[in-house]
Formats: structure tokens, sequence, C-alpha cells
């Protein structure tokens, strides 16, 4: 009896820890005239937040839309780089967020979302605390909270990177291949300027002589 | 420990139920991107159930074909797993790892046009948050396993680091090549438009000097 109830406790206190996994972040391939939607089952009161960032691709923008269950818009905007939105669950139910591409026809996009449900678990757990915490614990508390801000910041710096990185590819290719083709063209245009111009006095050549003779 | 294992799995069923999902269609496949450094250890627990939870089970025997793709685009893991189940694969070169997710069933669909959803969680390197806090236990081991979390949170962070640096050295040289090379198709661009120019003149010259205009 007392090994079940071990293992019920364990349950919920490992339940406990991993409540992190509700935060859930993804990079995605959006491809043109697409849509994709993401639903997540929140109950009321919880506080949450949705970022996103368009990665590669074209103008690096999109459309965002999020819907509570009954399908009221929460949040919708129209071809935006980045943002991100803070909302307090008013109902109980599956909450949908979805990312369009509708509006550009030939450019996939690569969108990071972020989706915060709740706060973060603390890591010394409330539940069966008797005392305050030690100095030691405080200490791993805010070494913690300041890691995780840490690991945010570099989020956001990767993104930042992996779209500037993007833009200079393209930036290089566009470079090699506008080079190419405009000495091609200057090649093409100056030889048969001078193809035509001779064309033209050939042909007055031969007029002149028939009228001479 | 095998009891432990169970609990462990079972809660991460519980809680993958909780958490986002997205719709996928049968024979369908959907993929993510995840950047990730090399030799690093990534853990996926996906869930797979019908759209409609109050539906009966058409198809008892879904399964969930996943794919990993390494920046090269060779495939660097395929397994098939059942409805729920967990993953993991170690990256061995740096860069976007490709995760493909493909639903099959071992009969032949009727349903084709079945929607099913899929939970999914990727967690990247070893956290090892003891899945067992036991309070009975003294503080000193409650204090020693959240400070292994916080040095495996650190050895995350670096290695994120030095994978970022690596990153933003190509950035950079990207960067000068584009440069060396607008420079250099700038000369060879003007040095053709003189050619061509002396050419074209050359070549006029002698022609109307042929034809006795000038």
């Amino acid at each position: 009896m007392y090994g079940s109830f071990r293992l019920v406790l364990q349950v919920l206190s490992a339940q406990l820890l991993c409540v992190w996994v509700l935060g859930s972040e993804l990079t995605f391939e959006l491809p043109d005239n697409a849509k994709q939607c993401f639903y997540e089952d929140i109950t009321i009161g919880t506080k949450c937040t949705l970022e996103f960032q368009v990665v590669t691709g074209g103008h690096y923008d999109v459309d965002c839309r999020l819907e509570d269950p009954e399908g009221t818009t929460l949040y919708k905007e129209t071809k935006k780089q980045y943002d991100s939105f803070t909302f307090t669950a008013a109902k109980n139910g599956t909450y949908k967020f979805c990312f369009s591409n509708e509006f550009s026809t030939f450019t996939h996009k690569t969108v990071y979302f972020d989706f915060q449900v709740g706060d973060d678990p603390p890591l010394f757990p409330n539940e069966n605390r008797v005392t305050a915490l030690t100095q030691m614990e405080s200490a791993c508390v805010s070494i913690h909270e300041a890691l995780k801000s840490v690991i945010d910041y570099q989020t956001h710096f990767r993104l930042r990177e992996a779209q500037g990185r993007s833009r200079a590819e393209d930036l290089n290719t566009r470079v090699a291949f506008w080079s190419i083709g405009e000495a091609l063209i200057l090649l093409v245009v100056s030889i048969s300027q001078v193809v035509l111009l001779r064309s033209f006095f050939s042909d007055r050549k031969t007029t002149t002589t028939r009228v001479g003779s | 420990m095998s009891l432990q294992g169970i609990g462990f799995l079972f809660q991460c069923y519980l809680v993958l139920a909780a958490a986002m999902y997205f719709d996928l269609g049968e024979q369908e496949q959907k993929c993510i991107i995840e950047e990730i450094p090399e030799d690093m250890l990534v853990t996926g627990y996906f869930l797979l159930e019908p759209w409609e939870m109050n539906a009966l089970s058409h198809s008892p025997h879904l399964g969930v074909t996943v794919t990993v793709r390494d920046p090269n685009h060779e495939v660097l893991m395929s397994k098939r797993y059942g409805k729920f189940s967990k993953f993991t694969f170690t990256s061995h070169a740096s860069g976007q790892h490709y995760l493909c997710f493909q639903t099959n069933s071992t009969r032949f669909s009727v349903f084709a046009g079945e929607r099913l959803k899929l939970h999914l969680d990727v967690q990247m390197g070893e956290h090892s948050i003891d899945p067992v806090p036991d309070k009975t236990k003294d503080n000193m081991k409650n204090l020693e396993n959240s400070l292994r979390h916080l040095v495996d949170q650190m050895i995350f962070i670096t290695r994120q680091q030095e994978y970022q640096r690596e990153k933003e050295e190509v950035f950079r040289q990207i960067g000068d090549n584009t440069n060396s090379k607008v420079l250099w198709w700038a000369m060879v661009q003007t040095s053709v438009l003189l050619t061509v120019g002396f050419w074209q003149m050359k070549r006029l010259k002698d022609f109307f000097i042929a034809k006795k205009l000038v």
C-alpha cells in the first residue's frame, strides 16, 4: 500500500516537474499558399504567450491568427515579421493559432513560434515545503531564472542570425547571377550594334551604285 | 526502477495529451526544423490520436514513421513507432535537422481522409531533472539534484553558444565572399565595357575606310 502511494506521489511530483513540457517551440516550413494551424487545450485563467518570428523566405512576413474555443479572434495580424502576444485564457477549451502564407505565390517561409502556457514550474516545488527556502536554495533559484533568460536571449539571437545569414546568401547568389547576366548582355548588345551598323552601310552602297550606273 | 520508468512514461503521456498538437492527415508527412549543434542528444515525445475524441478507433493499428534528416539531407534515423512513444537521436553534424512525421496504418484505409492529431514535444540536451524528488530524503539530495540540473543547463547553453560562433563565422564568410564578388565583377564588367568599346570603334573605322566613306 505504501509502495503504491509512493508511486502516485512520484507520478504527481514528476508531473509537476514535467509541466515545462507545456511550453512548446517549433520551427516549421510553410509552403506558399499554405496555412498551418496548431491547437492547444488551455484551462481558464492561465496566462499564455505566443511569440513568432519568420526566419527565412521572401519578405520575411507571415499572417498570424489566434482564436479561442468559440471562434472569437483574439489576435490577428497580417504580414508581420515577428511579434509577441500575451493573453489570459478566459474560457476552457481548445485554442487555435494559425500561420498563413496565402498571400505569397512562390516563396516558402520558415516560421519559428514559441507558445508558453502557464508559468514555468519552480525549481523547488512549494507543495511539501515546511520551512522557507535556505540561502543555498534561493541562490539556486536565482541562477535558474538567470539561465532561463539566457536561453531565451540565445534563441532570439539565433533567429536573428539565421535571418541575416539567409539574406546574405540570397544576396550572394543574386550578385553572381546578375553580374554574369549583365556581362553577357553587354557582349551581345555591342556585337549586334556593330553588325547592325554594318548592315545599314552595305545596303546604301548597293543603292548608290545602282543609281550611278 | 521499472515502476518508476512506467510512472514517468505515464505522466509524460498525461502531460503530452495536454500539450500542443497539430493536424495530420493519413499518409501525410509533416516536418519540423530544429537547429541542432553536433553531438547533442535530442528526445522527442509524440502522441497520435484521432481528431474526434469520441469517434471509434477505426484503425487501431495507427503508427507513426519518424524520419530524421541531417543538414545534408541524408537520413539519420527512420523508425516506425506506435501511437505514443519517445524517440531519441544524437546529431553528428551541426545544422538544420528535419524531423518528419508520417502516419501509416497497417489496414489499407477506406478512410483516407481521416484527420489525426499529433501531440509533439521535442527536448534537446540531457537536462537531468530527476523525476523522483522524494521529499522524504534530506534536502542535500534535492539540492544536489537541482545543482546537477543547473550544470546541465549551463552545458547546454555553452554548447549552443559554440555552435552560434561557428554559424557566425559562416555568415561573415558569406558577407566577405559577396563583397569580393561584387568587386571582382565590377572590375570585369568595366574592362569588358572598355574592350568592347575599343573593338567597336576599331571595326567601324576599318569598315568605313574599306568602304571609302572616310
